[in-house]
């Protein structure tokens, strides 16, 4: 099936397969990698996207499924400088191996696009669907933490 | 861990996809937020020969609040319910349930038709709708008809909707403004589904006795359940330690959850009771 939509700001088209997962679809038909699969069953969160704005697992999506719609992955996220929530991780140590990360740092971005008030506890809740097995997880809560004064003020990034 | 072949459309009417349903005499699925099915078609453990995608349908993410009571479009979402501010009144039970589901990116996506259709033991909305008497309503082929919840689930994962129908929105009844409520469940994990959940509401008389108790439970039967020897036992009664003690081991006593690899059908039971004692002194405060 012939399907169209917004990838990190450029449009894109793809003929798929209906069964190709929006995450499949991404990595392989757009070699935009930097999406991460691991339990592909909506476990893990490390295939975090945005989809029109809100976070979603790309491997519980169809790639048909976002035909017209707006898909923003890890990639889109930052230019050739660090986000200062990508800053934030570097600097407390919020990833080791890294494997998780994208799923983190697109989620986290979700969350204080949405709301840059959140605290602690809405952090933590909003991060526990994301597996992480290197940092043991407070130093990826305070990275996030820090990152919120760059998203007050300026509105929805 | 990829979904078998299948073919998909995405129809713009109820009647279109009732249609496309039809056509495939049993093989064809609703897909909608795909959140319990995307896993279900990974492992393949389901493998439709096409997958019908209510995406374009209109008029069924509607979260409706009247004097009958509250009304859920199949595709309203977890995301939904968590953001509209009238359910703490409207249906705090509800508001207080679905804060359980899964997490924040599956909230994102899945939808109230979705979890209902699917009828997870352990999942919270069909809990919710068990105890709460909820009416669904379904379109197929025939035309559309009223299901209530307790004729709705009727097994593991099953449930009275035929393959050429839709489940299109599920309704409340009113919620009294004093009625007492509680929800509480137990998982190792925040998000992950419930080892046992307890769902419970009643009103007080005049003279402070309990009317009209509900008592529902999830995650230890092939569906959610009523425990209606826990109801009469509540009912006419007032609620006091002594009458949550005994309520609590009546609880226990009503159940008998299978043993799995998550917990062994005695803990389950265990889990009811003290959810229960825990609900009904929660419900009091």
């Amino acid at each position: 099936m012939h399907v169209k939509f917004d990838l990190n700001g450029r449009p894109v088209a793809s003929d798929v397969e209906p069964r190709t997962t929006l995450a499949d679809c991404i990595r392989n038909d757009f070699g935009q990698t930097g999406t991460h699969l691991a339990c592909e069953h909506g476990v893990c969160g490390a295939c975090t996207v945005l989809v029109n704005g809100e976070a979603v697992r790309s491997c519980l999506m169809l790639a048909v499924q976002v035909q017209g719609d707006k898909v923003v992955t890890v990639e889109g996220l930052s230019g050739d400088e660090l986000t200062p929530l990508q800053a934030a991780f570097r600097k407390h140590h919020a990833l080791q191996c890294g494997f998780c990360t994208p799923g983190f740092i697109t989620t986290a971005h979700a969350l204080l696009s949405h709301e840059p008030d959140a605290d602690e506890e809405r952090i933590r809740d909003v991060l526990s669907g994301n597996l992480c097995r290197c940092t043991g997880y407070v130093p990826i809560v305070e990275a996030v933490l820090e990152a919120r004064e760059s998203y007050r003020g300026s509105g929805s990034k | 861990m990829k979904p078998p072949i299948f073919e998909y459309a995405s129809p713009s009417t109820v009647a279109e996809a009732v249609a496309l349903l039809a056509s495939r005499d049993g093989s064809a699925k609703v897909i909608s937020g795909g959140q319990s099915l995307m896993p279900m078609l990974a492992f393949r453990l389901a493998a439709p020969e096409l997958l019908v995608d209510l995406k374009h349908l209109k008029n069924l993410d509607a979260i409706s609040i009247g004097e009958d009571g509250v009304r859920l479009g199949a595709k309203v979402r977890w995301c939904d319910i968590e953001s509209d501010a009238r359910l703490a009144v409207s249906h705090p039970l509800l508001a207080e349930a679905i804060r359980h589901v899964a997490h924040y990116q599956i909230r994102n996506r899945g939808t109230v038709g979705g979890s209902l259709a699917h009828a997870d033991p352990s999942a919270e909305m069909p809990g919710v709708a068990m105890t709460c008497e909820a009416r669904m309503t379904i379109v197929g082929s025939a035309g559309s008809r009223i299901e209530a919840a307790a004729d709705f689930f009727t097994g593991p994962l099953q449930t009275s909707l035929q393959p050429d129908e839709i489940l299109t929105e599920v309704h409340l009844p009113p919620w009294p403004a004093a009625r007492r409520w509680a929800f509480l469940e137990f998982a190792r994990r925040k998000g992950d589904f419930a080892m046992a959940g307890v769902a419970l509401h009643y009103d007080l008389d005049g003279t402070g006795r309990i009317v009209d108790a509900h008592v529902g439970v999830i995650g230890v039967a092939d569906r959610p359940i009523r425990l209606a020897a826990v109801e009469t036992m509540l009912n006419a009664n007032r609620l006091d330690d002594k009458l949550i003690a005994a309520a609590s081991a009546k609880a226990r006593e009503s159940v008998d959850p299978p043993s799995d690899i998550h917990a062994p059908g005695a803990y389950r039971a265990a889990l009811v009771a003290t959810l229960l004692a825990r609900g009904l002194k929660k419900s009091a405060a």
